[in-house]
């Protein structure tokens, strides 16, 4: 007896769900990020309204006052969603391990400068704070957004700025005694220095419009802070004069903001081209609030760097320009 | 006139491959079998870093691509930029 083994090709009738293939077609099989964004927002038969907000349904478009025919529009370029997100997060982190192993097995934290390090200490600290407001205002966009493709990707940012929050507080462990991070709390709490930034961070947290908290945390506050803090400081500053180790210990936030920038861009990009009333909404608050994060980060970026901080600034706010430009709006911070 | 091909397990990671591949490639085909995508193109077939990563909207280093590549044909030149096949020498 021989038995016969053939390949037979079956071709499904349908190549994804149909609520998914009204925005990309039958043509070919979605991605598994577009499966698990499209047609995922809640939209009819909501529970009775929030005693505490009764102007508004628990998912209502009428909490922004930017307004899209089609939130989904907003889409992520990553195509993160919890799968691909975590995977290339844990890629990440394995490095971070290793940069750790290196610095540690080579005692490179007591090979830097005293003083340096106690820059370090003062100037990087307290902006765990800055980013755990960062991780609440992205909870706040998740939470009142609307649309799956906005909101599942600022969950996950939320989640991005509570890993940099850890890994300063880490990197603050591996340079010093824990008692610095009391002593960068303090700060934070009372040291003029700081005041204004933790002013705007505040302020940031009582806005209520999800899209304007988006501008002023993702693109204006953010995008001053890590090209100034971890590039022109980190990256510059600090490993030019022997901090090499700090550059390695703190390698995950500039490449993590360079890659959520594609979002924050994305997603300003999409809702501006949508409308003029959209695109002057988003100037308008894209102006106001770099402006102020302009302001509060003078100090700091003398306390970093002296008297170079004033054209670090400088050179940050052109980028944080040209990026404005890329999406659509002109920003005129200085 | 020969073709070139290459082959890749059909799943999530080959798929921005694929589609980046079908865009620089307008003259290539491509023959989806179960499990398997194989691409086929006359004389010559380039593969771009910056069109997967366009495709993927993350970094990508081109020998991630090995992880699901089942087998082409043709001489290859590959650099940090592309990776084409031909039959030049």
């Amino acid at each position: 007896m021989t038995v016969d083994l053939q390949a037979r090709e079956i071709k499904p009738l349908r190549n994804t769900f149909s609520h998914v293939a009204k925005y990309v077609g039958n043509d070919k099989p979605a991605t598994r990020y577009q499966e698990g964004t499209f047609g995922a927002q809640p939209t009819a038969n909501f529970h009775y309204r929030a005693t505490w907000a009764p102007d508004f349904e628990l998912f209502d478009v009428s909490r922004s006052a930017v307004v899209m025919e089609d939130w989904y529009s907003l889409k992520d370029p990553r195509q993160f969603y919890y799968g691909t997100w975590t995977m290339a997060r844990a890629r990440q982190q394995d490095a971070m391990e290793a940069n750790y192993q290196f610095v540690e097995s080579r005692n490179l934290v007591s090979k830097m400068p005293d003083a340096l390090r106690t820059k370090v200490c003062e100037v990087l600290i307290p902006f765990r704070h800055v980013a755990w407001g960062g991780n609440m205002n992205n909870c706040f966009i998740a939470a009142y957004g609307y649309g799956t493709a906005l909101t599942a990707a600022a969950c996950l940012h939320a989640m991005d700025e509570l890993g940099v929050a850890q890994y300063i507080t880490r990197l603050a462990l591996a340079l010093e005694e824990p008692a610095v991070l009391d002593e960068g709390k303090q700060d934070w709490l009372n040291k003029a220095d700081w005041q204004a930034l933790r002013h705007m961070v505040e302020d940031i947290f009582v806005l209520s419009d999800p899209m304007e908290v988006f501008v002023a945390q993702n693109l204006a506050l953010d995008g001053l802070i890590y090209p100034l803090i971890f590039g022109n400081f980190v990256d510059g500053h600090v490993a030019l004069n022997g901090g090499t180790a700090v550059s390695m210990l703190s390698a995950f936030m500039l490449e993590w903001h360079e890659e959520s920038n594609r979002w924050v861009d994305g997603v300003l990009k999409a809702a501006v081209a949508e409308s003029t009333a959209n695109s002057e909404l988003i100037a308008s608050w894209a102006n106001q609030w770099a402006k102020r994060a302009h302001r509060a980060l003078v100090p700091i970026a003398e306390l970093a760097m002296a008297n170079a901080g004033d054209a670090a600034l400088g050179d940050v706010v052109s980028l944080l320009e040209a990026r404005a430009k890329k999406i659509g709006i002109t920003l005129q911070i200085a | 006139m020969s073709n070139v091909f290459i082959a890749f397990q059909a799943n999530e990671e080959s798929r921005p491959v694929v589609e980046a591949i079908l865009a620089d490639n307008p003259h290539a085909t491509a023959v989806y079998s179960p499990g398997l995508v194989k691409i086929d193109a006359p004389n010559q077939l380039v593969v771009k870093r910056e069109t997967i990563e366009e495709h993927l909207g993350q970094r990508y280093v081109l020998q991630q691509m090995h992880v699901n590549l089942v087998t082409l044909s043709g001489h290859i030149d590959e650099d940090d930029e592309q990776f084409t096949l031909s039959w030049k020498h």
